[in-house]
């Protein structure tokens, strides 16, 4: 927007709307802790009862017709279809691979999946089955989901999967560190993660569960991107309380904040506990009403998830045909 | 502590040029109308005069428009002088055969059930209120119809503990009380009215809005649902002599107003030179107060939700945002960018956020005084929004660079327009937000409690909203002071205005 | 030649700001007991010693509220403790202005001091008895506060020379405000007896300003003044209090009509207004 001060009036412009960036990107150096602990105590507080009630307006938007479809392609594209299981086997990872592929047997159109998410002893095998396909895999490493390890286990878990092809690399804050106050261990761990990775996305999961208050999302989430993370992810998925709408909202202020400082779009991936395509589409208004529609890619923002994926095809399908459709209609992978 | 390396091995994705790259676009929302079909409208309304719809004397009558389309809705009945008279009689009549004769429980169920019919037809009142008032459906549906029952339910449950209310062992009903209510929340008002003077033991004459009236028509209908006995609720449509008519009836025991203060200042003059019972709520220029360590996020909300909410028609907007200077040009920055995003169109689209202007006259006067902010050198900066051929339309409008001496500063604009001005210290901002002639409400922003609480003690309003805006509750006393009117709606204390307290 | 002490004779003056000045006009007047003899000469005010009062109320409003409700407690008892010590004093002048014997005169007085302590007791117990919280329905701590509705002009009793005036000008000041009286126009020695008394009684400079003069001229200044919150007009006629009422509107002022203040609550709840705060409640 661009200051109007005399006659006559000249409103402001479209290309004045978007979030301003400087012109040249650059992450801030970090020297030290008391810096690091200088920049974190300096954002601003989030107030819960306004953040909450924010999002809960914004998720009485109404998405119809060709923006519903629109957005529920959008969803698809963007989920990373997870197995995250003990359980897990290598017939299991084929299906989930198969899937991610085409998640729509009968609607060749549906896009593919942004990836899979695996623990790392099935990258190799994700990795072959997905071939050379657009889908990515993604490991969850550094001691997943407590981050209770050495270092140098975090280290390894990581070299490991990406040394089986990881695309993508979840990794887990030590939560215990960042209430403990101990913000530059936090931030050295990630840089430590960060330049394993190279260009390989690092997704930084704060478990929001745990870190219980929107004024340590922010924290965490700026501690992350100062530190080079690619995405900031809300959740395991394997604590109480996983990704929420108002949680999202006060990462997606934070990416959309940090974007405006440093040049950078740092990614904003929300998982667990996301079933519904209904779900699924407020957090994209979320989205595009907070950071902007500059977020609403597979770059931008991501789904942790893995029953979403089939209410999506249905509502999907439910818009084509004008009825309503049976879940058997697809893969139950 | 490891120095992160510079962006090159950052994989986080440069986005300077992309900015408007996006499979949605703009995620520009197909329209997601509420359906109008819900609500049908009589082509003509009467006046509801001892419980049923009868015609005028004159048998005058008036067109109301949805000011979004400016087609006609409905025509309803111009109530004259006589017909205020036998309105008035009718109450008269109800309270002393009825109402006043009725146990306090027995008020109570009537009031439970008027209550629990507005549940029961909250959409159909919700499109209503949207048609005829132009606000969007998502305030009319979320906050007007739903606090309307709310106040119902709040003051039924006064109606048989009277005596414990404060206001002395036997407190009485003042008997006929003149209502006059306006066009900015129709129903809700008439709810603010109707419910406390109802449970205390009055009868009511209401005279709603000459611009939106029918909320009040399909009120009249659930009061004959509820089987309210005849006469204990009149609503007589009308225009500004209607209102006169009914301020100077010497049957009436009470005149209560909502509207501007010149309104309000005259009827004081009227009333003067009588035993009636008075109370008002009348104009405001709210002061949002923003410190420096505010959560900035929830605080672009409250500022948003503070002009904008309503189109900028409410009594307690925050009108004037007062910035700390050490912010102000972030907050700004922050504001316009949010002010372009409000969806301004179609009320009944369950995603607009900003509806239409009232009518032609407020438009006129909102397009005056943004034209005199402009006149005056503030800097004016107005959303990019496209508005709609037909109706009354404003642009959500920002005015930065605001002297506390522009008229912009100092008189309502009762629209989408708000006025930014700074200030330095504490001292500073309650001196400012307190330099007005009105006291209706104002808003504190920050982190700080023992700041939030001196500023609050120190601002001269009847609602203080710390970290949030725009929050009303039938438990919480709403009213202002010096010329916002004295009085208190909602609450223990908005029983007082109904009561015979000496 | 008499050996009789010639009496030394006071002119009573207004107060106005903690002074004690003669009308800025230069006016007085005369005085007479209930039995037509001379009383005194006392100040007459005039149009401009109103606008002056109504100053001092507004400045020394803000400092007075911002005192705790404890120390404003004590502040008005030291006033009781004060006429107290001056009783026969003020029923001297009770009975000389109201025609009483000694016996009624010296009952009025004890009962006029007695209704100052009673208002002194109240200052701190008005937040909790006309203020509370609220159950709103939502994440928000809201309270309603009573606050003083600022500068409250009264028109005092014109028979009852002090039980009326304490009445009405201890209940506003209890309650936070800043008050500009009329004391009585034919009976005012006994309320600027209790005005010299604050002057030893802790009453800060312009909480309490008492003139004295021609209600008739003096009435509508008061309650035409702008600055003005409130008017207590229980000193008036009907007639003349619809007309001040009239007045009164013009900048929406809080109005206690004659016969209004008599009940038990109805003073102190006359000029107070309800300020509501809302904050928010969450982690």
């Amino acid at each position: 927007m661009s200051r109007v001060s005399t006659a006559p009036l000249r409103l402001v412009t479209r290309d004045d709307r978007a979030v301003q960036l400087p012109s040249n990107s650059s992450l801030p150096s970090i020297e030290s802790e008391a810096q690091l602990r200088g920049l974190l105590g300096a954002l601003s507080g989030v107030d819960a009862v306004g953040a909450e009630a924010r999002a809960a307006k914004l998720a009485t938007r109404s998405l119809k017709k060709s923006t519903k479809l629109a957005a529920l392609d959008l969803a698809i594209s963007m989920v990373d279809l997870t197995t995250l299981e003990g359980a897990d086997t290598p017939g299991r990872v084929t299906s989930l691979c198969a899937k991610a592929l085409h998640p729509d047997a009968n609607a060749p159109e549906v896009p593919s999946v942004a990836a899979v998410c695996v623990y790392p002893d099935l990258v190799a095998h994700a990795r072959t089955v997905l071939g050379a396909s657009t889908v990515k895999v993604a490991a969850v490493a550094t001691a997943f989901p407590s981050g209770r390890a050495s270092m140098a286990v975090k280290v390894l878990d990581v070299k490991e999967a990406l040394d089986a092809g990881a695309d993508e690399i979840d990794m887990v804050i030590d939560r215990g560190a960042f209430l403990a106050g101990r913000y530059g261990q936090v931030f050295d761990e990630v840089v430590a993660i960060k330049e394993l990775c190279g260009a390989t996305h690092l997704k930084v999961i704060l478990e929001v569960g745990e870190l219980k208050t929107y004024d340590n999302v922010r924290r965490a989430s700026w501690l992350a991107m100062l530190a080079g993370a690619d995405f900031i992810k809300t959740s395991t998925g394997k604590v109480g309380v996983s990704a929420t709408l108002p949680t999202a909202l006060v990462m997606l202020e934070s990416v959309r904040d940090f974007a405006e400082a440093t040049g950078l779009r740092v990614g904003v991936k929300v998982a667990g506990g996301i079933r519904s395509a209904k779900d699924a589409l407020r957090y994209l208004v979320v989205v595009n009403e907070t950071a902007g529609s500059s977020w609403l890619t597979p770059d931008g923002f991501r789904f942790g998830a893995s029953s979403l994926l089939n209410d999506l095809l249905m509502q999907r399908l439910k818009q084509h045909r004008g009825a309503y459709v049976r879940p058997d209609e697809f893969s139950g992978d | 502590m490891a120095p992160t390396s510079a962006p090159t091995s950052s994989a986080a994705t440069d986005v300077s040029d992309d900015l408007t790259q996006s499979r949605l676009g703009a995620m520009t929302y197909d329209p997601a109308p509420e359906s109008a079909a819900i609500v049908t409208f009589r082509d003509a309304y009467g006046l509801f005069i001892d419980g049923r719809f009868t015609d005028p004397s004159s048998h005058d009558s008036f067109a109301t428009i949805n000011p979004a389309t400016e087609t006609v809705l409905a025509r309803v009945a111009l109530a004259s002088a006589s017909d205020v008279d036998v309105a008035v009689k009718a109450a008269r009549r109800a309270y002393e055969t009825t109402w006043s004769k009725l146990s306090g429980a027995q008020r109570a169920k009537y009031l439970y059930r008027i209550a629990r019919l507005i549940q029961e037809r909250s959409r159909e009142l919700a499109v209503a209120e949207t048609l005829d008032n132009g606000k969007p459906i998502r305030e009319s549906r979320d906050v007007d119809v739903p606090l309307a029952a709310a106040h119902f339910f709040y003051y039924a449950g006064w109606a048989d503990k009277l005596e414990f209310a404060g206001y002395g062992a036997k407190p009485t009903a003042l008997g006929v009380a003149g209502q006059i209510i306006p066009w900015n929340f129709p129903l809700l008002m008439a709810a603010w009215k109707l419910a406390p003077a109802l449970a205390a033991g009055n009868t009511c004459v209401l005279k709603p809005a000459e611009t939106t009236p029918l909320t009040a028509l399909l009120l009249a209908e659930i009061l004959q649902q509820a089987d309210l006995p005849p006469g204990v609720v009149n609503i007589i449509t009308g225009d500004g002599t209607t209102g006169s008519a009914l301020v100077d009836h010497p049957g009436v025991d009470k005149i209560a107003f909502t509207g501007s203060t010149e309104v309000g200042r005259l009827i004081q003059e009227r009333v003067a030179a009588s035993h009636k019972g008075l109370t008002l709520e009348l104009g405001g220029k709210g002061a949002n107060i923003v410190f420096e360590d505010a959560p900035v996020d929830e605080m672009i909300e409250g500022i948003i939700d503070g002009i904008f909410f309503n189109q900028g028609h409410v009594c307690c907007a925050g009108s004037r945002l007062l910035v700390q200077e050490s912010i102000a040009d972030d907050v700004l920055r922050r504001l316009v960018r949010r002010v372009d995003q409000l969806r301004v169109g179609d009320p009944l689209d369950k995603n607009t956020d900003v509806g239409a202007i009232n009518s032609a006259a407020q438009l006129a006067r909102i397009n005056e005084l943004a034209a005199y902010g402009e006149h005056e050198g503030a800097t004016r900066y107005t959303s990019t929004c496209v508005l709609p051929d037909k109706g009354y339309w404003f642009a959500p409008t920002v005015f930065a660079d605001v002297a506390q001496s522009h008229r912009i500063a100092r008189e309502e604009i009762f629209g989408p327009v708000l006025s930014v001005l700074t200030f330095r210290t504490p001292d500073e901002a309650v001196a400012k937000a307190n330099n007005t002639k009105y006291g209706l409400a104002c808003g504190v922003w920050s982190e700080k409690g023992s700041r939030t609480l001196w500023v609050a003690q120190r601002l001269r309003a009847g609602v203080i909203w710390a970290n949030t805006y725009n929050r009303f509750d039938p438990t919480s006393p709403f009213g202002g002071v010096r010329e916002s009117g004295f009085g208190r709606e909602g609450g223990r204390h908005g029983l007082e205005a109904y009561l015979d307290v000496h | 030649m008499s050996t009789e002490r010639l009496e030394v004779r006071k002119t009573f003056k207004l107060l106005i700001n903690g002074a004690f000045p003669r009308s800025e006009s230069g006016r007085t007047y005369e005085v007479t007991a209930a039995s037509g003899t001379f009383l005194a000469n006392v100040a007459q005010a005039s149009r401009k010693d109103v606008r002056d009062a109504v100053v001092a109320a507004r400045a020394a409003q803000a400092s007075w509220w911002s005192q705790s409700a404890y120390h404003r407690g004590q502040v008005i008892y030291r006033l009781a403790e004060m006429a107290e010590s001056r009783r026969d004093e003020l029923a001297e002048h009770v009975a000389l202005s109201e025609g009483l014997r000694a016996r009624a005169s010296q009952l009025s007085v004890a009962r006029a001091i007695d209704r100052v302590v009673w208002y002194a007791g109240w200052s701190d117990k008005i937040a909790q008895v006309f203020g509370g919280a609220n159950p709103v329905a939502g994440p928000y701590f809201n309270f309603s506060l009573p606050v003083p509705s600022g500068v409250v002009g009264v028109i005092a009793d014109q028979d009852s020379s002090l039980e009326a005036f304490v009445d009405a000008v201890c209940a506003p000041i209890a309650a936070g405000n800043a008050v500009v009286v009329l004391a009585s126009e034919q009976r005012p020695t006994p309320a600027v007896l209790l005005g010299e008394m604050t002057a030893t009684s802790d009453v800060p400079s312009g909480v309490l300003n008492i003139l004295t003069g021609r209600t008739g001229e003096l009435a509508p200044t008061l309650c035409a003044h702008e600055d003005v919150d409130g008017v207590d007009l229980s000193g008036v006629n009907e007639a003349f209090a619809d007309e001040l009422a009239l007045l009164a509107a013009g900048s929406i002022k809080r109005v206690l009509r004659p016969g209004r203040g008599d009940a038990s609550l109805a003073r102190l709840r006359a000029f107070l207004e309800t300020s509501t705060v809302w904050h928010t409640i969450g982690q």
